[in-house]
């Protein structure tokens, strides 16, 4: 057997087609072109909403008006023309389903595609999944068992219906409708997305789990969520999205609201793997996307990513420390090949007494790409004793890619104790030879470091994610993870 | 009238004292233009989103003092690093002040800008190296517009400059608000060695505020050793901008100790133009009161083999601000780069802050880079260790801060100097503990 070296997989890495490029041909409906008023409007009319609803987008849109796109972000991309992109698309079969047989036996088959057949799903992992292709959620499991414990977990349209009281007085408060250019937009157009109540004291039997898909060509996607886990509750919630191939740049501004109350602990982990682009850097999504949690009294909020795709990834998922003795936890991975660009990272406010942060981040870039790590670690000058600890490391394969490091420590207050350390690498020599030793191939041994590289992250992944994960990844770096 | 608006009015004023006909002034005609557009630095820059100076500008700063002020060497000597022979270059308000200054020809060229800038026996080195790394930035434009007065450094090949070279700029203020704009230029060809201390010592509570650039050009194998003493009054401000480039195998050390103020803000930036060449910046920082310190630090590795080092301390008491951002850059071709960086800081008061950002940008694969940064108190069981040895807390806690920023001077290679910085920092802990900390 030839000896399989690192460039052997610099060029295997380059040639690796998106194995997921599919498109499903679902009749979609669509609304024309452009963003205006009157399609704030009748985005909100299509889905029911009521009066305070439709108030709130447009305030939402009046903001966002007046706002221009960031462009701190190490990353450089076409400016999307917002007025070229459709604002809502939903699949036709309206209708919701209780059982699998109901749905569209061709939106089955995209799932089996994906992997992700919602019987074994059901059977073999216990995940309750809230499918959602195209911004409308077409299928929705597990509800009941989730009912019995008083768990809400349903489309965020749905809830609007439902459970006005809980979402007005919840949404907005961790991202408000100003917070940024995107927000703004996702806050005035968002066609749907997921909402999880975890009532008092309820502890979340099995891991809840949505799937986002872009489908319809030229549609954005713009999906909020919105968790809320009451008084000493815990939910584990999983996201994972994969797209199919398009040759136009797709446009994705999502918004996830975590809600932490008093002793609750939400464990929010995301697989991302949108369309990249091909190997000439055409096409992918661009995935701008706001997210952030708020930590009450002794809560605990835990965001782990593995990022795959996008063009153009911007995605900072934060953590507010409001209440005293409150956690934060980021750990990422972050794989970016060929012409992809990611400026990713966190963001940790420590506002109360005794509050914790641990920020892990790793960054592989391969290719012609670009990774950034941008976090914030913001000590208020009332916060006593915070803590941090923040470790970021980038593994570069070849030398036309980079790996950058923006980190801001603002420390207000002397009790403060942060760490904070940055590495950038490549896979030594050495490394290989050590393994090459012991009877290991280079491409398992390749596969051994990118790994161990990655283990404190996809240690952090839940069990029935892992797997996924891992899948995932190979697309990225196939031949480099065993 | 706007410190902006005046100083480019002013401009014009200066065109009457200074040579219209050389190519310097196109130089300088340019840079007023960049002034024009850029401006003063705001928040809203980047590289400033930290330090405001606002408040520094609002005063009304003559330009160009009108008297001479002399001044006795007896008075200021305890600025000098007295206890050693120097060669030295003074100025008092913006003017070469001869009788306190010692300068030379001999073999190597300790001068004047002025002199430098006008005589045409220099002009093939200003033609190479003036205003050649300098940015064209708003604030160092402003300089480069009015650049007439400096120190000028040239060292020719194979030279080991046996006595330092101190540059002190003194402000005696006599006529209010002043802005001093000192330009100088460092020279150092093959194999040459030379060290250089820089000070700026205001004599007055009237404002002064400093805007300093200075373009070092070390050469192949040459070595610059450069030392920075900041220990100046709460009404001074200074600016320092300082660039260097390095060519093969040189080496240029840049240390510089804060310890005073009301704004400092040290732009410090390495470019390394040739392989197997070593940077290193290292700086303590100690301040209280509402003293603002600002260490904006790049090095630029351009070339394969090379190193680079950064270590800056910093000790904040009562409402002290600090600053410190960091920015390795290492090109594609740069392989082999080892670049590591460290900024390690104390709060000791609940109204001091310290914001930090130490920034990689990696184009290279097979590099060593790694930072490292940490916010933090003094170790209360080391305090209890001392104490329960007998040594009171404030000398204790003295003790374990020396401790913590002796790695900074551990580097310091002119003793006088070393013994000087422990000086100052045992008066700014309020301690004597009996021996030379």
């Amino acid at each position: 057997m030839s000896k399989y070296t690192e460039d052997d997989l610099r060029e295997e890495l380059k040639t690796k087609e998106y194995e997921y490029g599919f498109y499903t041909d679902i009749e979609s409906e669509t609304f024309p072109n452009g963003l205006n008023e009157d399609i704030v409007r009748a985005i909100s009319k299509k889905k029911e909403e009521p009066e305070w609803m439709t108030e709130w987008r447009l305030e939402a849109f009046k903001v966002w008006k007046q706002m221009t796109e960031p462009d701190w972000p190490n990353v450089h991309y076409e400016k999307p023309d917002f007025q070229a992109i459709s604002y809502y698309s939903a699949p036709n079969s309206k209708p919701k389903y209780e059982s699998l047989d109901e749905v569209d036996p061709e939106l089955l088959a995209t799932f089996e595609k994906l992997g992700i057949s919602l019987d074994e799903q059901k059977k073999l992992t216990g995940v309750a999944m809230d499918v959602v292709v195209d911004s409308v959620s077409v299928a929705t499991t597990f509800k009941k068992t989730l009912a019995e414990k008083g768990i809400i977990f349903m489309s965020i349209s749905e809830a609007i219906q439902k459970h006005p009281e809980l979402v007005k007085k919840y949404i907005g408060t961790v991202v408000p409708q100003k917070d940024n250019f995107y927000a703004a937009l996702n806050s005035a157009v968002f066609s749907d997305g997921s909402f999880c109540y975890i009532p008092k004291g309820v502890r979340c039997p099995m891991e809840l789990s949505t799937y986002f898909r872009i489908n319809q060509a030229g549609t954005g996607q713009f999906e909020r969520t919105l968790v809320i886990a009451d008084q000493g509750s815990y939910v584990s919630y999983l996201e994972g999205c994969t797209a199919p191939s398009r040759d136009e740049n797709q446009l994705h501004a999502a918004v996830v609201e975590l809600i932490a109350l008093d002793d609750a602990e939400i464990k929010y982990s995301t697989v991302q793997n949108w369309y990249p682009g091909n190997a000439e850097g055409k096409g992918g999504v661009y995935n701008f996307v706001t997210k952030r949690g708020l930590c009450e009294k002794n809560a605990k909020i835990s965001w782990t990513q593995v990022e795959t795709g996008s063009a153009v990834t911007w995605k900072y998922p934060s953590c507010v420390l409001k209440g005293d003795n409150s956690v934060g936890e980021f750990y990422s991975i972050a794989v970016t090949n060929n012409f992809q660009q990611a400026d990713t990272g966190t963001k940790m406010i420590h506002l109360g007494n005794n509050t914790k942060s641990t920020i892990i981040s790793k960054g592989i870039s391969a290719g012609k790409s670009q990774n950034s790590y941008r976090g914030l670690v913001q000590i208020s000058p009332r916060a006593k004793n915070a803590r941090n600890f923040s470790q970021c490391d980038s593994l570069l394969m070849g030398n036309e890619c980079g790996a950058h490091t923006f980190p801001y420590i603002e420390a207000n207050n002397k009790s403060a104790q942060i760490e904070h350390e940055a590495t950038t690498s490549k896979i030594g020599e050495d490394q290989i030879f050590y393994c090459n030793q012991r009877g290991i191939d280079t491409e398992k041994a390749i596969a051994l470091i990118v790994n161990g590289f990655s283990k404190e992250v996809l240690n952090k992944l839940p069990m029935e994610f892992a797997v996924e994960a891992q899948k995932l990844l190979e697309i990225s770096l196939e031949g480099s993870v065993g | 009238m706007e410190l902006k608006d005046k100083l480019i009015s002013s401009f014009m004023a200066f065109e009457n004292n200074v040579d219209v006909d050389s190519p310097i002034h196109d130089i300088r005609t340019e840079a007023i233009k960049n002034f024009e557009d850029e401006g003063f630095p705001t928040k809203r820059q980047e590289a400033w989103k930290y330090t405001s100076l606002d408040a520094v500008l609002k005063h009304d700063y003559s330009v160009f003092p009108k008297h001479e002020s002399a001044l006795e060497y007896k008075d200021v000597k305890k600025y000098f690093i007295h206890e050693i022979d120097c060669y030295k270059i003074i100025f008092v308000d913006g003017k070469y002040s001869s009788h306190l200054s010692q300068t030379t020809h001999d073999d190597i060229d300790v001068c004047l800008m002025s002199s430098a800038l006008s005589k045409p026996k220099y002009r093939l080195i200003i033609e190479n190296y003036f205003n050649k790394i300098a940015t064209k930035d708003g604030i160092s434009s402003l300089n480069t517009a009015f650049s007439a007065e400096g120190a000028y450094i040239h060292i020719p090949k194979n030279k080991l400059v046996q006595k330092p070279i101190q540059i002190i700029h003194f402000s005696t203020g006599r006529e209010g608000a002043l802005l001093l704009q000192p330009r100088n230029l460092v020279v150092v060809d093959e194999n040459s060695h030379v060290q250089i201390i820089e000070r700026h010592q205001s004599l007055t509570d009237n404002p002064i505020l400093t805007n300093s650039v200075t373009e070092i050009f070390a050469n192949k194998r040459a070595i610059v050793d450069y030392y920075k003493i900041q220990n100046d009054t709460s009404s001074a401000s200074l600016i320092d901008n300082t660039f260097i480039n390095q060519k093969q195998e040189s080496i240029a050390k840049v240390h510089t100790f804060s310890f005073g103020g009301k704004l400092t803000r040290n732009n410090l930036n390495f470019y390394q133009n040739g392989e197997r060449l070593d940077s290193t910046m290292k700086g303590i920082t100690i301040i209280g009161d509402k003293q603002h310190v600002d260490h904006n630090t790049l090095v630029h590795h351009i070339e394969p083999n090379c190193e680079s080092h950064q270590d800056y301390k910093g000790i904040y008491n009562d409402s002290a601000t600090g600053v410190f951002n960091g920015k390795v850059v290492v090109e594609k071709e740069a392989q082999k780069t080892n670049a590591f960086q460290a900024n390690n800081n104390i709060l000791i008061s609940d109204k001091a802050s310290i914001n930090t950002k130490p920034q990689l940008e990696i184009f290279a694969d097979d590099v060593k880079c790694s930072h490292g940064c940490t916010i933090g108190q003094l170790d209360e069981s080391a305090m209890f260790y001392l104490r329960s040895r007998g040594i009171p807390e404030k000398e204790a806690r003295a003790l374990l801060m020396f401790a913590f920023s002796n790695n900074v001077l551990d580097s310091v290679k002119i003793p006088e100097i070393k013994t000087r910085i422990t000086k100052i920092i045992a008066s700014k802990l309020g301690v004597n503990i009996g021996f030379d900390l």
